[in-house]
């Protein structure tokens, strides 16, 4: 518990006159579920572009497993094991499940794609992570919004990541639906993988996080267990009505 | 309509393929689920209506002669057309075919006329010409982002130009070069046609073999072999009638078997290959390709090369029928019929869904409404309004078809 998986410390970000992110923290074990919140223009999502490379922070000291290294670019990203989920899922409607999930890196021999290959390994991935799509070969977008984020979800598996981030994964989606995908992500966590939730949804949240860290205006101003007790607190925290500090309780 | 009830009826890839009933797979036939199977069905039910409406009112319309002639009509368009597919696949539009098409016959018509050059050497020209005029098109409308509705608009009225300006004061150039008439005017023996598609047959069967083979290897499950069987045997027999049908008249057109070679070989491209998958990606959502590495732009010039390449072959090919080129070759009703024909056989005009089949599918189907109306006689303003009307038809099918699959 000591070397937290990756770690980012004093995180800083400035766009003109507006501090998006002052000073601000997050850390992270593999295997653990961290939600994210605040209000809007807390910072959230500013934070969120640093992890995944496509914001470059004005000052940020980052660790992965105990070694600092530095982000410039989505690719650095994702070869440190940083994979994001957005909110658009980015999955071409036309294309089928298979199609989908290898989007970008194909099995290929040569210029052909090798089909079977890379229908044999959805089947594989989806049976783990108990996601059943009607059926592998239909236009992901006849799908439910419930399967195609799972499906999205299961694509960034593909690249072995040691951390994903989720944003927003069940806004617009409905209540049978955002139970699949918080199953899903206790799968991913029983996988070992460090899940990175950014929600509105503060049921859902203490439903499947181990901890949650509160931004408001650009600093953390608040760290509480998974725990539905801390409710209040929380709600507080992001609206800032009582400044509560218990970074002592994580 | 389908998400309530996909959990207990869900069953992955291959399985779900090999439990559905008889009724799913009609419906599936019927349905064109996936990006790359347009609903054929509707196409082929669509032209047997057709042809058994001219066939009942003008008895030569299934004669021999009438279905060489039918074949080597549509020939120059169904080219066209493949090139119209790839672009309407990545969500674009190429509305400058017709005018490239004119344009590269009269290129290759001066230079092998009026320059004397050998027939190879102009019609190689011809299509470098059209290969450069997609590149002109492609790059303009991916670095500025401008809409290839506008440019291919500006290419249409621009190349047309360039074609008057090569005529000068010549009102027509006629083809005497054997070889460029050769294009369209040879004809193979049935039983040559007929002894490659016993090969042909022979290959794919081989070939279906393996891939059954591999899906057991890796576990995948296969239909039963008898429906491979019976698809292989129907499409050999379908061959052979249609080879049959050319052998009573003069035999197998070389352009005929130039356009669907081509047809198969894009058809393949499009589906199985890294590139083809990139452009249904793009015609898909092109934010996507872009953000999982795809080179949208790249793709975009690539395609509309390709279109242009496929519009200038498509021209020498019509000069090559109609032994010469005037100075509305490309003009008039050739734009029309080459998209309408890909909409009609089944390719959306809001991208990322269709075949390169439907080029040669919609073809067959504009050019039998217009061969058959040539037969009964009737005046252009007619044909012109029923064509109008088939297309309608068509691009409202498509529509419905997109709305039910994004739910």
């Amino acid at each position: 518990m000591t070397e937290p998986l990756i770690s980012f410390r004093s995180v800083s970000k400035s766009y003109g006159a507006v501090r998006a992110l002052d000073g601000a923290s997050f850390s992270i074990e593999a295997g653990e579920v961290v939600a994210l919140v605040g209000d809007n223009g807390a910072g959230k999502s500013t934070l969120v572009k640093v992890m995944s490379g496509t914001v470059v922070p004005d000052t940020a000291e980052i660790t992965v497993e105990g070694k600092p290294v530095k982000i410039h670019h989505p690719n650095d990203a994702a070869q440190l094991g940083i994979a994001t989920v957005y909110q658009d899922l980015a999955l071409c409607n036309n294309l089928d499940v298979v199609a989908n999930l290898f989007l970008g890196r194909e099995h290929h021999k040569g210029s052909l794609i090798d089909e079977l290959a890379m229908e044999r390994e959805t089947i594989d991935l989806l049976a783990e992570l108990a996601v059943k799509p009607r059926s592998l070969r239909v236009p992901i977008g006849s799908l439910s919004g419930g399967q195609r984020q799972s499906v999205a979800i299961a694509r960034c598996l593909l690249g072995n990541p040691k951390m994903i981030i989720l944003d927003e994964p069940t806004a617009a989606l409905g209540l049978a639906q955002k139970q699949q995908v918080v199953e899903l992500i206790r799968r991913l966590k029983a996988r070992g993988l460090a899940v990175v939730l950014i929600s509105h949804n503060l049921a859902e949240i203490f439903a499947v996080a181990d901890r949650i860290e509160v931004l408001r205006l650009g600093r953390n101003v608040g760290s509480f267990p998974g725990d539905s007790k801390y409710t209040d607190d929380v709600v507080a925290a992001i609206t800032g009505a009582r400044i509560t500090s218990s970074e002592a309780v994580a | 309509m389908t998400t309530q009830t996909v959990n207990d009826t869900a069953l992955p890839g291959a399985a779900a393929e090999e439990a559905g009933g008889l009724r799913d797979k009609l419906r599936l036939l019927m349905r064109g689920d996936s990006a790359s199977h347009v609903g054929v069905t509707q196409v082929l039910v669509g032209l047997a209506a057709i042809w058994i409406v001219f066939s009942l009112l003008n008895p030569n319309f299934v004669s021999p002669t009438n279905l060489t002639n039918l074949a080597l009509q549509i020939v120059a368009v169904a080219t066209m057309s493949i090139g119209v597919v790839l672009v309407l696949l990545i969500g674009e539009i190429d509305l400058s075919v017709g005018s490239v098409s004119g344009l590269a016959a009269t290129v290759m018509a001066a230079l092998n006329v009026k320059q004397g050059m050998p027939a190879f050497v102009a019609i190689g020209l011809a299509l470098l010409c059209g290969l450069v005029v997609g590149l002109i098109h492609g790059t303009i409308i991916a670095t500025f982002g401008v809409p290839s509705f506008v440019v291919t608009l500006a290419g249409l009225i621009g190349w047309q130009g360039l074609q008057l300006l090569i005529f000068d004061y010549t009102g027509a150039m006629n083809l005497g070069d054997p070889k460029v008439l050769a294009l369209t005017d040879t004809f193979f023996q049935p039983w040559a046609g007929l002894v490659a598609t016993v090969v042909i047959a022979l290959a794919m069967g081989l070939v279906t073999r393996r891939r059954r083979a591999r899906r057991r290897e890796l576990g995948l499950g296969n239909r039963s072999a008898a429906f491979d069987v019976v698809r292989l045997v129907a499409f050999a027999i379908v061959v052979a009638v249609l080879i049959l049908v050319f052998g009573i008249n003069r035999g197998i057109p070389l352009s005929v078997l130039i356009v669907v070679g081509l047809v198969v070989l894009m058809d393949f491209i499009a589906r199985r290959t890294l590139f083809g998958r990139r452009i249904y990606a793009v015609g898909g959502d092109a934010q996507a390709a872009e953000r999982v590495g795809t080179n949208v732009k790249r793709v975009t010039i690539q395609i509309f090369v390709l279109a242009s390449f496929f519009a200038a072959l498509g021209g020498v090919l019509s000069a090559s029928r109609l032994m010469s080129v005037s100075q509305s070759a490309g003009g008039g009703e050739v734009l029309l019929d080459a998209i309408a024909g890909v909409v009609i056989g089944g390719t959306s005009l809001f991208g990322g869904r269709g075949s390169v089949w439907s080029a040669l599918l919609g073809a067959l189907v504009i050019g039998s409404i217009s061969n058959g109306m040539d037969l009964l006689a009737l005046r252009s303003p007619v044909k012109l309004m029923i064509t109008g009307a088939v297309l309608v038809a068509a691009v409202i099918f498509d529509a419905v078809m997109r709305r039910r699959q994004s739910r």
